[in-house]
């Protein structure tokens, strides 16, 4: 019931604020949502839910990680959004509001949907969602934007939907409910092999595009750089963590299947693209926005890459998705506070000494660079070495050491961006009144990912835990 | 009733080929429009015992494919007065062979499937074959307006496989029709970015004429 509600609750309110008179009330609707939304998702951590829908829906450990990232990010974006709407007037005012709850209507299905054809479903209208948030300006660059990233992601979803096609293809008639994942899973075994190889390959490559994995990552920096920045956050943590959860939930099944050795060279060549291309990309890029979408391919590799491990990297993926999406939340909010000053995410002369104009944001930008390479105390630290520390024991020496050169670049092309922003003599030497509904979401991001680096609460490890055991893994 | 599944299969064929050998938008939209139709008929004569669903999915797949989308198509073609498509990156003579030659390997794919003989005679290798038909003309054609109608391609090929599905996982099918809002959106967008354009260059004007 509560699940039904997840879902329902956010579409009924998406429907409601569009005919809501006033903008205060919909502010007010959309911060409602989002406070109810979180509770419920808190709820469920005490009381685990039932499956509903004859359990096409359900929240097993992995799938409630994903729920609750995207839970509390929507929250801290809700909340900035109240700020945001104060100064920029995006197009289409009312439309705005509703699409963002409509986003969270969608990822919430993603995340519970244990049905492959409704997680699909879930998939596609998260694209429709976000479509037209990315579209705010009506102008001519972010119609680009808003063209390339339609374009790719819809041929990505339909190849996904002829993987979703092929799976059911592989399930013979009467071994467990069609496309239901327990049964699935359950029953792996039986499937047919070459049939169900042909499904992963394809929903691979179709949810890999909505991912941003390389080389299916172009539309990623048109659509990052062009987006308002809280659209941009919700993307690069939320939408990219559900189409990972897309990716993890075929896995399963072809784990489950005794499939590991055909789909490990296929994850580690996407993984290790990525690694590559991010890296090649961040170094000499003067946008800072289009960095972070690079950076948010990187860390799409880096979940691939622990999938393709095994073992400990199971749980090192698992505890990377929530870092990463965490702290791209906070580093994009904090990104969207200096191009609200500036005008601009590029760096050029304007655009230097934050720190002096805008002293909270500036701040929350550098710990949002360390945070983003893994640098400790931050949580990203704890989950990107767990991933390479599973890559020497499992015996994958040159992926370890191609991780941590790769990573390496990573960190100075990002740091010598975004250090030029936030140092140096400002063009107009004013400080900025920076509103707190622009800083306190980000500032509560930031210390979510410290304590995730100092400490892991129980509940959170034995969930990591068993997430990582339904992929294959263990714990660390 | 054999015999009128092979024909309406043909028809897919002759479509896709016909999409891939015009270069008249108009031409590539009426194929469109009959190949959405012979999809539309597809599960009336699969499914012999014509249930209520088999007969809605028919009529609600003419309505999207054969009906709605090129309407949709010829309006964006008189927006954006466009006619014909610019020298593709690989010429129509060459996009029939390369079609061809996807079509043989879909045959000979197909046969080492391990499916119903029914399935695998010709619908399973005309629905692969239409998916790589449907990608070939995304991927070389350089109008929007023809990556949208490869796109619609795409997406019939994957709906003629989830037709060997029909009977057994029931609404499946009926989500495949989902990706048609997708077009649909498409081609607004085209729409909406030709306005633009034209309002571009209009408001650029303006600007110059302010000037000393």
């Amino acid at each position: 019931m509560r699940l039904v509600v997840l879902i329902g609750l956010p579409a009924l309110a998406g429907i409601l604020t569009y005919v809501l008179p006033s903008a205060r009330w919909r502010t007010v609707a959309l911060l409602a949502t989002a406070a109810a939304h979180l509770g419920i998702v808190g709820s469920l951590w005490y009381r685990p839910p039932a499956p509903a829908l004859g359990g096409w829906i359900a929240a097993d450990p992995l799938g409630l990680l994903v729920l609750t990232v995207v839970s509390v990010l929507f929250s801290v974006v809700a909340t900035y959004t109240v700020g945001y709407l104060r100064i920029e007037r995006p197009r289409g005012g009312r439309a705005f509001i509703s699409c963002l709850l409509a986003f969270l209507a969608a990822t919430s299905l993603v995340s519970v949907s244990h049905h492959l054809a409704l997680l699909w479903v879930g998939m596609e209208a998260t694209t429709l969602a976000v479509a037209p948030l990315v579209f705010h300006r009506h102008d001519r660059r972010s119609l680009e934007a808003v063209w390339k990233y339609l374009v790719l992601s819809s041929v990505g979803i339909a190849l996904a939907l002829f993987g979703v096609f092929l799976l059911a293809t592989a399930q013979p008639v009467g071994v467990g409910r069609p496309l239901v994942l327990e049964d699935l899973v359950a029953r792996a075994r039986e499937l047919d092999p070459a049939w169900l190889r042909a499904a992963f390959v394809f929903l691979l490559v179709g949810f890999g595009t909505k991912m941003g994995l390389a080389p299916l990552h172009t539309w990623k920096p048109d659509t990052y750089g062009e987006a308002p920045s809280l659209v941009g956050g919700l993307m690069a943590g939320a939408l990219t963590s559900c189409a990972f959860l897309g990716v993890a939930r075929v896995a399963q099944i072809a784990v489950a299947a005794g499939l590991f050795s055909f789909l490990q060279p296929l994850l580690f060549g996407f993984g290790g693209l990525s690694l590559v291309v991010a890296a090649a990309f961040i170094v000499g890029q003067n946008d800072a926005k289009r960095l972070l979408a690079y950076s948010s391919v990187e860390h799409m590799g880096l979940l691939v890459l622990g999938l393709a491990l095994g073992g400990a990297g199971a749980y090192g993926t698992a505890l990377h998705l929530v870092n990463n999406a965490l702290a791209k939340g906070a580093l994009f909010l904090a990104m969207g506070n200096i191009v609200l000053v500036t005008g601009t995410p590029v760096v050029r002369d304007e655009a230097h000494g934050m720190l002096r104009r805008s002293p909270v944001s500036g701040v929350l930008l550098l710990l949002g660079l360390l945070a983003v390479t893994g640098s400790p105390p931050f949580g990203m630290f704890v989950s990107e070495f767990t991933i390479i520390r599973a890559a020497v024991t499992e015996g994958h020496i040159w992926v370890a050491s191609l991780m941590v050169a790769l990573l390496a670049v990573i960190f100075i092309g990002i740091a010598r961006v975004i250090v030029q922003l936030c140092f140096g003599a400002p063009q107009v030497d004013e400080r900025v009144r920076e509103s707190p509904w622009l800083v306190v979401g980000p500032c509560v991001l930031v210390g979510l990912v410290v304590s995730l680096g100092l400490y892991i609460p129980t509940p959170l490890h034995e969930t990591l835990t068993s997430a990582a055991a339904s992929l294959g893994g263990h714990g660390p | 009733m054999r015999s009128l599944e092979e024909i309406l299969l043909f028809a897919v064929v002759a479509t896709d080929f016909a999409v891939l050998g015009t270069s008249r938008l108009t031409a590539g939209i009426r194929a469109t429009a009959l190949q959405g139709i012979a999809l539309g008929l597809l599960p009336i004569v699969l499914e012999p015992s014509r249930s209520a669903h088999v007969v809605g999915l028919a009529a609600g797949t003419i309505a999207v494919k054969a009906v709605a989308l090129p309407w949709l198509l010829r309006r964006a073609i008189r927006e954006a007065a466009v006619r014909r498509e610019v020298e593709p990156r690989i010429g129509y003579m060459a996009s029939m062979l390369l079609g061809a030659a996807a079509l043989a390997g879909a045959f000979a794919l197909a046969r080492r499937l391990p499916l119903g003989e029914r399935e695998t005679a010709l619908l399973v290798p005309i629905a692969f074959a239409t998916v790589v038909i449907g990608l070939l003309v995304l991927v070389t054609r350089s109008k929007a307006l023809t990556q949208v109608i490869g796109y619609l391609l795409l997406e019939n090929g994957i709906y003629l496989f989830g037709l060997t599905q029909v009977d057994r996982v029931p609404f499946l099918v009926d989500v495949g029709v989902l990706l048609d809002v997708f077009a649909g959106v498409f081609i607004m967008g085209i729409v909406v970015f030709h306005i633009n354009r034209e309002f571009d260059s209009l408001s650029a004007a303006n600007l110059s004429e302010l000037r000393e």
